[in-house]
């Protein structure tokens, strides 16, 4: 464990990463229409310099040995209960500094996306607020130094997600998908405050430095009770089984809103939750185990459910549960994932973005049409969008050079290093990935016009394709430039530790293998989907399609599962509630009302009879002191 | 009558109440009921008061007396004029115009008066005493004047010094 | 007795400079009057008031950590003054601003154009077209403050009572000087007044009872006595219980409470949230003191007294609270639930009890100040809109004012993350480490009831439909702006980072003697 350094320099200004754009979420939220001209260009500008900050500290953390990259400030005692005590404070080390940047200039670009996706809006100065809120919570997320202030910032990107879910709130389907993000995302919120109140018991402490040190006081019993339920909350956040339901009708949302919550960020958080915690997973087997098989039934999942659906975002989405599930299950292996887990995060975060904003910018030009069925043949048309969402499918699919290859393929890697039959898992995996993200291109820009009447696509304008230009080339040189220059296992080893075991066979072998897997599945994609015409209505399908195109029964099970108990139980208790405990309360309710009837009669209004009650009173105290002092 | 306040206890017992009342058998002093305990030289309230109270009983017994056996043996018979404040029939207090109220001003004379009146109530022992009293006593006796005057001065400026 | 030398008094002038600014602005105040044109007045008064106030603050921060006892005894300066001092010296402030407002009501002013004109008579009416204002309230409300300051830091029976005349009879008539509903408003003052008068004379009655025991009117030397002569009966408990009986009725402790109700509604209502705020602060300071310092060695004594008054306190405000329809009266009984939960404090008798007191003081002061800014705000054709139903649907037409007044109802009701949460736990944490379990427990029921009563309004602002002649909020100047800004903003972040505060009444937890 490394030392704590006090926040010196530039690190003194760590709070204000922070307090940059939630000053400028308040202004834009409380400000009213007076900001509406100029609100939007604030968003940008305080999230830039946020981005710019985060640069500066990360050249500050690189002018110090590695073991003086951890720095603590702490502004005031926040919370001070009895022997309950959490600061306001944050920790920046080396895994917070990676997402500091991650969130803060993948936030810029999609805030200055934004100004021309969202030009036409009359919402869009709220739209801004609600981002730089988001942002706001996120990087109190990641920079908070106790799971308390985790938890805070928690909530805060939760609530961030749910208003800009429902940021089209007149459209029943977005505030229904607002709500439902809302709801499950509390299932996962509930695993973490349990976890935080039981480390509390545990270890007399919330806050990183105190309850890691201490990992070894517990029993290993308490510490696999703290991983499952701080897994639950990263499954909540991040939609992993069994609370993936959400992500996909969370589409509903502005697509910048996609790309930066839903894809490159928010749902990090549980990636980030887990390995954060990596102490208590390194002391509780089986929760790392559990992280395991959560995140390979995810990637499965969600590579099915994206390999079917039609709506290009939600396509995108499926995806996005799969790349995480990577991540998460990279993060279960132990210290020979932990690395990965977050080097996939940001390779995938900057990817995916840019594929999330290229589907904005197709949608742009398609009137905001989403069926992939009626693309086609945009390449052409789209020249820029085209060639930069060229570059994220390389890079999703993992082909060398592109910056998803490096991460992917590390992960792969460390699977085999625990056991093969999981590593073969992630390599048919990949192929999917191969096969859903060629049928997307295929059907988008490939192929013959199946566009809708009165549909003329064109590229979006400057401020919109530069972003995505930006993004791109990250998609391409990012996984080299953080692996070969950036060096990021020694980066991250102080925080989260770094191991490596051999394989039974020559790293070159995976590598091969794993490619070859890949090109199979573009290969089916494209030849189902780029060779063959595309259908307008979607033919009837396998049964795995239609599956797949209904979330995988997601939520028929939540249904059969969770809510159907849950209205019959709320049945039955607001039946209890009417005829138990109302008669009870509402009996008690009458009782003090009559009480309270009757004296207030004693209130006559009349200056003589209140005199007389102090003169009674003065009886009751003094009689009230001579007893005492007799007894 | 309780006679135990003449015995002298230890000062700091005060604060370990309640047990200070068990301190007193745990001092070694006897049960506060039976402990007499009559000081040297110390004035018996008991043998001061106790004429007053006989004289105060026997006033009041007879004042009841009076009353109780007159309600009892006198005849009752009411006119008018029997149940007047005075029995000469006329009215205690002419009651001025529109119904019981005195014009303000009447007040405000009142209270300069009072004014003045605690004023020279504070001025004959400050004169008397002068010389004792130096220059801290001069002072605090302008200011007090000062003090004084100040509302004087805001009725006058305010017109309540004329009587329209 | 007389030594034939007199030596004058030492006077640590700089020590109680915050007293003598504020008196000897009221006594300038009263010149003002008297020498400044009509329509000069105002603006001079503003000035003045405003800056003493302010000034008097700057002496009292200046001098943190000053612990002296000054004039011979008579004067205090302690840490619990101190904290006193600031809170009253603020909360006047926000008070102040209350009263200068000249925005909300149409008429122009909220005092009467003339004080001493009969209601509805001709004058009154010429009075009021000619466009008067009063300005004699700015006097009468600097000697009140300037009684409070004196009151807190009093270490003698003789001063306390001098004080307490000086800070209340100012109050007698600014509560009589409303411009609307003058009846009620001078029916509630002459009321005050009568019982105010009562009340002082239990008190002086208990301090002359007090020197027959004692020999002396000192805190500190009547401590003394009862130390030296612990069982002394009658004389001290009789002088006790009138002396407290006094202080009771000016925090409004059951059954003392019944001015409250009427005086709250009939004051207007700058005037009642200067006076709900700040009297209460001066007189539980003054309580406290004369508890601690003079009665500390007694406290089993006057415990279990305490005890009854406050579960009174407690049940009978919160309860009668329910079914008052006036928003005026429910926050009239509402802060008279609030003196049994501070009662708390008195009753832990100690460090703990006195440090969570004063939190408790503070918090309370900002959320009534605010929630009485509010009340002056929302109005309709006759006045201000005191009936609770036409404050129906209030949260949907207005949405900052009703958002900003639920927050004070839920401080009040002692919801976390407000101040009133962290005020809460303070005393009951304090009376359970002194072994006042039941009592806590009953103070927990009681809250739960009181906390009925302010959710009821948020309820009803909020998920009512509107009134048929529904309120409407008129937009202040920046007077009631900046005040109500203050109350909310003390409100949250005292809720939010209650600390700085706490470890500075925890600094403030000893009486000097």
């Amino acid at each position: 464990m490394t030392e704590l350094m006090p926040a010196e320099g530039v690190f003194s200004l760590i709070w204000l990463l922070i307090a940059l754009p939630l000053a400028g979420a308040i202004v834009l939220l409380f400000g009213g229409r007076r900001t509406n001209s100029w609100g939007p260009y604030l968003g940008v500008l305080t999230v830039s310099a946020s981005a710019v900050l985060g640069v500066l500290m990360l050249l500050g953390l690189l002018d110090r040995p590695a073991e003086e990259r951890t720095v603590e400030q702490t502004l005031f005692t926040w919370v001070f209960v009895g022997d309950f005590q959490a600061d306001m404070a944050f920790q920046l080390d080396q895994l917070s500094m990676v997402f500091v940047l991650l969130i803060t200039i993948v936030g810029a670009l999609i805030h200055v996306y934004s100004l021309g996706y969202m030009a036409h809006d009359p919402d869009r100065r709220k739209f801004f607020g609600y981002l730089n809120l988001f942002v706001a919570a996120m990087l109190l997320l990641v920079l908070a130094n106790n799971y308390l202030l985790v938890y805070v910032g928690w909530e805060g990107v939760g609530l961030a997600s749910f208003l800009l879910i429902g940021f089209w709130q007149a459209k029943p389907s977005a505030a229904a998908a607002a709500k439902k993000a809302f709801i499950i995302n509390r299932v996962g919120d509930v695993g973490l405050s349990l976890a935080i109140m039981l480390m509390f018991v545990t270890f007399g402490s919330v806050s990183f430095d105190d309850v890691f040190r201490s990992t070894s006081e517990a029993s290993e019993g308490t510490l696999t009770a703290i991983g499952l339920l701080l897994l639950l909350a990263a499954a909540g956040k991040s939609a992993q089984f069994p609370l993936q339901a959400w992500l996909l009708d969370a589409m509903e949302g502005p697509t910048p809103v996609s790309a930066l919550i839903h894809a490159a960020t928010m749902v990090t958080a549980g990636v980030y939750l887990i390995v954060r915690s990596n102490a208590i997973y390194n002391a509780a087997v089986w929760a790392a185990t559990a992280v395991v098989i959560v995140g390979l039934i995810t990637i499965f999942m969600g590579a099915i459910i994206g390999s079917a659906k039609d709506d290009i975002k939600k396509s995108l989405a499926g995806s996005t549960m799969s790349q995480i599930g990577y991540m998460i299950f990279a993060a279960g292996l132990g210290p020979i994932g932990y690395v990965f887990a977050i080097f996939h995060l940001l390779t995938h975060g900057v990817f995916k973005a840019g594929l999330f904003l290229g589907a904005g910018s197709v949608m742009h030009g398609m009137n905001d049409n989403v069926n992939m069925r009626r693309y086609g043949a945009l390449k052409g048309l789209m020249v820029i969008t085209f060639i930069t969402f060229m570059a994220g499918y390389l890079a999703i699919i993992g082909i060398p050079p592109f910056s998803g290859f490096w991460s992917k393929d590390e992960i792969i890697h460390a699977a085999f290093e625990r056991n093969a039959f999981i590593g073969i898992a992630t390599i048919l995996a990949a192929g999917i990935t191969g096969f859903y993200m060629t049928r997307m291109i295929a059907m988008t820009f490939f192929g013959k016009p199946r566009w809708e009447e009165g549909v003329h696509p064109h590229e979006s304008p400057a401020v919109m394709t530069i972003p995505l230009i930006i993004l791109a080339l990250g998609s391409t040189f990012m996984g080299m430039a953080l692996l070969f220059w950036g060096n990021i296992e020694s980066w991250l080893e102080p925080v989260t530790g770094f191991a490596s075991e051999p394989t039974p066979l020559p790293t070159m072998f995976y590598i091969g293998v794993t490619l070859v897997v890949v090109i199979i599945g573009a290969v089916i994609g494209w030849i189902t989907y780029g060779v063959k015409p595309v259908p307008i209505d979607p033919p009837h399908g396998s049964w795995l399609t239609r599956a797949a195109r209904k979330d995988l029964y997601g939520d028929a099970v939540n249904d059969v599962l969770v809510v159907q108990p849950s209205l019959a139980t709320a049945r039955y208790l607001s039946w209890f509630d009417d005829k138990g405990i109302d008669g009870f309360v509402n009996g008690i309710a009458r009782w003090v009302g009559l009480l309270a009837n009757t004296l207030r009669r004693t209130q006559s209004g009349l200056v003589r009879s209140y005199a007389l009650s102090m003169v009674g009173g003065v009886f009751v105290v003094v009689l009230a002191l001579l007893l005492v002092r007799m007894n | 009558m309780e006679s135990s306040r003449f015995i002298v206890l230890p000062a700091p017992l005060i604060h370990e109440a309640p047990e200070h009342y068990a301190c007193i058998g745990r001092e070694g002093f006897h049960k506060r009921a039976k402990s007499f305990s009559y000081e040297q030289g110390a004035i018996d309230p008991v043998n001061v008061y106790t004429p007053i109270l006989i004289l105060g009983i026997l006033a009041f017994g007879f004042a009841a007396f009076s009353i109780i056996i007159a309600t009892l043996t006198g005849p009752k018979r009411y006119n008018r004029a029997k149940v007047d404040a005075y029995e000469c029939g006329i009215e205690p207090t002419p009651q001025p115009m529109g119904g019981g109220r005195f014009p303000v001003k009447y007040y405000l004379t009142a209270m300069m008066f009072i004014i003045f009146d605690i004023e020279l109530v504070f001025l004959y022992p400050w004169a008397v005493a002068f010389d004792q009293l130096e220059l801290f006593g001069f002072l605090a006796m302008a200011l007090f004047l000062f003090n004084l005057a100040v509302p004087f001065v805001y009725e006058w400026r305010r017109g309540g010094l004329e009587w329209d | 007795m007389n030594t034939g030398t007199f030596n004058p008094p030492e006077i640590d002038y700089l020590a109680i400079a915050p007293i003598l600014i504020i008196f000897g602005t009221a006594v300038l105040s009263v010149l003002v009057e008297a020498f400044v044109g009509r329509t000069a007045r105002r603006p001079v008064q503003l000035v003045l008031v405003i800056g003493s106030l302010l000034v008097a603050l700057y002496f009292v921060i200046s001098q943190a950590g000053t612990r002296t006892i000054t004039a011979n005894g008579a004067l205090v300066i302690d840490g619990p003054a101190l904290v006193l001092w600031g809170a009253l010296l603020v909360l006047s402030l926000l008070g102040a601003m209350l009263m200068a407002e000249r925005t909300l009501d149409p008429s122009g002013d909220v005092f009467a154009a003339r004080a001493a004109a009969l209601p509805g008579s001709e004058d009154e009416r010429q009075f009021t077209q000619r466009g008067w204002v009063q300005t004699e309230v700015w006097p009468l409300f600097l000697f009140s403050v300037s009684g409070m300051l004196m009151f807190v830091a009093a270490n003698d029976l003789l001063l306390m009572f001098v004080a307490l005349e000086v800070m209340s009879l100012p109050l007698y008539l600014l509560a009589g000087m409303a411009r609307r509903r003058r009846l009620l408003s001078q029916e509630s003052a002459l009321k005050y007044f009568l019982l105010g008068a009562f009340s002082s004379a239990f008190f002086l009655y208990g301090a002359s009872l007090l020197y027959g025991f004692s020999g002396t009117v000192s805190l500190p030397g009547i401590a003394e006595a009862i130390s030296a002569k612990p069982s002394q009966g009658p004389l001290l408990i009789l002088g006790m219980a009138l002396l407290v009986v006094g202080l009771l009725f000016k925090v409004g402790a059951v059954p003392f409470h019944q001015w409250t109700p009427d005086v709250y509604q009939g004051a207007p209502s700058a005037v009642t949230g200067f006076m709900a705020a700040t009297v209460k602060i001066a007189a539980f300071g003054a309580l406290l003191r004369v508890m601690y310092v003079a009665f500390g060695g007694i406290r089993w004594d006057w415990e279990p007294m305490l005890w009854v008054i406050a579960i009174l306190t407690m049940f009978v405000g919160s309860i009668v609270a329910l079914v008052q329809t006036d928003i005026k009266r429910m926050l009239a009984y509402s802060s008279i639930a609030q003196s049994g939960f501070i009662m708390l404090g008195v009753i832990a008798a100690s460090a703990e009890g006195l440090s969570a007191s004063l939190f408790y003081l503070i918090a309370y002061g900002f959320g009534t100040i605010g929630a009485f800014a509010v009340i002056s705000m929302v109005r309709q054709s006759g006045g201000e809109a005191t009936s609770l139903s036409a404050w129906a649907g209030l949260g949907r037409t207005s949405p900052v004012i009703g958002a900003v007044f639920a927050v004070f109802m839920l401080s009040l009701a002692g919801i976390p993350l407000t101040s009133g949460f962290v005020a809460k736990f303070g005393v009951f944490a304090a009376a359970i480490e002194s072994g006042d379990t039941w009592l806590v427990i009953a103070a927990v029921v009681a809250s739960i009831i009181a906390a009925f009563f302010y959710v009821r309004v948020i309820v009803l602002m909020y998920f009512s439909a509107p009134a048929k002649e529904p309120a409407v909020v008129a937009v202040p100047s920046a007077f009631t702006t900046i005040a109500l800004a203050a109350g909310v903003t003390v409100t949250v972040v005292l809720g939010i980072i209650p600390q700085p505060l706490l470890e500075l009444v925890a600094n403030a937890d000893v009486f000097l003697r």
